[in-house]
């Protein structure tokens, strides 16, 4: 399993894709499953920054990647507050523009995306999320 | 990323170039509020060259949106959305809200 350690910071979004993007392309997922991966990794890092890393200086994310049998794991790792992406609530996504909400987009994007997502608090080992995602073949 | 702007007689073409996530997004909305408080409010977003946008992108739009058809003065509009990027806003339900076209061209004419 590849692991690389970035400064919580919304610059670093771009090597974070980069990373996840690689091994999923080296594993042979198509350039529209890299990008649902790139897509719901980046989500789930910005939501770490923003939420888990919020009013805290000098946090850091650490994201596992690994690509095996067809399925790829990705684990993001931080040291925030407990932010627990299964308890924020399904966005209104009603045609009404009035009513459509900003927020708790990009988790619904994250669920949308991937196949699995699990979500583990610990004090020792801080916040834990992991993303799973198979190999479907389309394009 | 990378915005550029072109006023035609019935609206204002904005091309948006590159990558908008997190870090970006706020320069795009940057962009977009300066256009409506310039009262431009019929907007035509030429993303031809856009290579990747997250829901902090999806956000600068959607408060663009609700500015510009406030009073039925106007709209935001895209042009020529990249597959995988229109695929991610219909997971995010956001083809109902925008009108999109093939071509920039296509869009300044909607207008």
């Amino acid at each position: 399993m590849k692991r690389v350690k970035y400064p919580a910071d919304f610059q670093h979004l771009d090597s974070i894709r980069d990373f996840v993007g690689e091994v999923a392309e080296r594993a042979g997922f198509s350039s529209k499953e890299v990008y649902s991966i790139q897509l719901a990794t980046d989500e789930a890092c910005s939501n770490v920054i923003e939420h888990a890393y919020e009013g805290i200086s000098g946090g850091k994310i650490e994201v596992e990647c690994e690509a095996r049998d067809g399925q790829i794991v990705i684990v993001i790792h931080d040291h925030g507050k407990v932010f627990d992406i299964s308890t924020v609530r399904k966005p209104n996504l009603s045609r009404d523009l009035d009513e459509r909400e900003v927020g708790g987009l990009g988790v619904y994007l994250i669920h949308k995306l991937m196949d699995e997502v699990s979500f583990h608090s610990s004090k020792k080992d801080g916040n834990t999320l992991t993303m799973k995602k198979r190999k479907s073949g389309d394009s | 990323m990378e915005t550029s702007i072109k006023e035609f007689k019935h609206c204002d073409v904005i091309e948006v170039k590159g990558r908008v996530d997190s870090a970006t997004a706020p320069q795009l909305a940057k962009v977009l509020d300066k256009a409506v408080a310039d009262g431009h409010f019929k907007l035509a977003l030429d993303l031809t060259k856009l290579e990747y946008m997250s829901s902090a992108g999806f956000r600068a739009l959607l408060a663009t949106q609700r500015t510009c058809k406030r009073y039925n003065r106007g709209e935001v509009v895209l042009a020529a959305v990249p597959d995988r990027i229109r695929e991610a806003l219909e997971l995010a339900g956001f083809t109902e809200l925008f009108k999109t076209f093939d071509n920039a061209i296509d869009a300044v004419g909607s207008f």
